[in-house]
């Protein structure tokens, strides 16, 4: 029967996959009760549309789908929650007030977060620059993978990546000389 | 002390970063290895590279998925894969049909193959994860006129919300629950000391009359009416399932 044989693939192929969908839709969101949220919305639409699955990368499938419902949850949230970091969620343009007119975003939000720790900066970090540096660091994915889960190209995902470190690098020599 | 550049300060620093995140071929790494030896800039980038990344790794939680994320899931994958299970459910209705002889007169007792019983797993599945510690209702109130409206921007359709207080079947709640891929309205009443859920979505097709189903010890009750497939599911006795079917049915 072809339910059940599909029952038994998605089982073997998006459930190994769940810390990944939880870590990326946890860093996505910002929120333990959100990301679950997010996770289980990915695995309903996985479950449906399982059926058109046709590869060899269920990982990058399923997170992709994991993003998809992270943004649609951020999306339908913006202005109702409140987030410590209260910018980067959508675009950098939504930066606070700059403490120095001539600072741009980047570096107002670095000013802030100058004081936490690097988990605090990497939550801090534009969502489009986060997402990248997760996959990358903690996921420890290919580029080509990033590319295809951020709906990017290969070019962006490396321009990404050098921009997130880069702020970090900065925001941790920061921290490192009060 | 050395920072990571703008990346027009080498144009080979996005280079320095491939090659750091292993994207490089060995004739790429080559020529790369080359060139760092002569140029401070990505010697200086390529260690920064590396504090980034300990950084990271060391700081940076990486948040496994929780257990009962998983476990909730797995159980929402499982219920499509136990035929065995299913077809002996089937088999004793059908026993239970010919030897029971006597129908409830509100109920007609109806054998209809068709996709049914999948269904009939996961909202089994539903009631049962239902009963965990705090799963039971997402909104408490013994109220429709409080339950109604919190579906709504919850679900793209409206559940006939009711309640069966005077019938002896109190509202006691609402929740939202996945079944067959789509989130689905499932309405949480009491009877003594029992629950009975009442699921809801939309369905096209004519009204039909109820049909039992039963799985392991649990009673199922499905009918469609006024564009809405229904399914209550419960542990209480099958008797008082019916009643409960027969009272929510004309209830307005």
């Amino acid at each position: 029967m072809g339910r059940i044989d599909g029952a038994r693939d998605f089982e073997s192929l998006v459930l190994p996959h769940l810390d990944a969908a939880y870590n990326l839709a946890r860093w996505l969101v910002r929120d333990p009760v959100a990301a679950e949220d997010v996770v289980q919305e990915a695995a309903v639409r996985a479950l449906t549309y399982f059926a058109s699955f046709r590869g060899d990368n269920a990982r990058g499938w399923f997170l992709q789908i994991v993003r998809n419902a992270a943004y649609a949850s951020m999306k339908l949230d913006r202005g109702l929650r409140t987030v410590p970091l209260a910018t980067g969620d959508e675009t950098e343009a939504a930066a606070p007030a700059p403490v120095d007119p001539a600072d741009d975003p980047e570096h107002t939000l670095l000013k802030i977060q100058a004081h936490a720790g690097l988990d605090r900066l990497l939550a801090g970090l534009p969502v489009e620059l986060r997402e990248t540096i997760v996959l990358r660091e903690l996921e420890e994915l290919a580029y080509k993978d990033i590319a295809q889960i951020t709906d990017v190209p290969i070019g962006t995902v490396m321009s990404r990546l050098w921009r997130a470190r880069r702020l970090l690098a900065e925001a941790a020599q920061r921290e490192a000389v009060p | 002390m050395t920072r990571l550049h703008d990346s027009g300060a080498c144009e080979m620093t996005l280079l320095v970063q491939a090659d750091f995140d292993g994207e490089l071929d060995a004739a790429q790494a080559a020529a790369l290895a080359a060139h760092r030896a002569d140029c401070p800039i990505c010697q200086a980038a390529t260690e920064s590279l590396g504090r980034v990344r300990r950084a990271l790794r060391e700081q940076a939680p990486y948040h496994r998925a929780p257990d009962a994320l998983r476990a909730r899931l797995a159980a929402q994958a499982a219920p499509r894969r136990v035929p065995s299970v299913r077809a002996a459910g089937w088999r004793r209705a059908a026993v239970a049909f010919v030897a029971g002889g006597a129908i409830a007169a509100s109920v007609m007792l109806a054998i209809v193959p068709s996709n049914a019983p999948g269904i009939a797993d996961q909202v089994l599945a539903g009631h049962l994860r239902g009963l965990e510690p705090g799963h039971l209702e997402d909104v408490v109130s013994t109220d429709q006129h409080t339950v109604k409206p919190w579906f709504d921007g919850k679900l793209d359709f409206a559940p006939p919300v009711k309640d069966l207080k005077a019938d002896g079947f109190p509202l006691e709640g609402g929740r939202l629950d996945y079944l067959g891929g789509r989130r689905v309205a499932a309405m949480v009443y009491g009877r003594a000391k029992h629950v009975i859920d009442l699921y809801a979505w939309p369905e096209a097709g004519a009204n039909t009359t109820p049909v039992i189903v039963e799985r392991d010890g649990y009673t199922l009750i499905r009918w469609r009416q006024n564009g809405m497939a229904l399914w209550a599911v419960s542990d209480v006795e099958k008797a008082q399932l019916e009643d409960f079917c027969q009272r929510w049915r004309t209830a307005s």
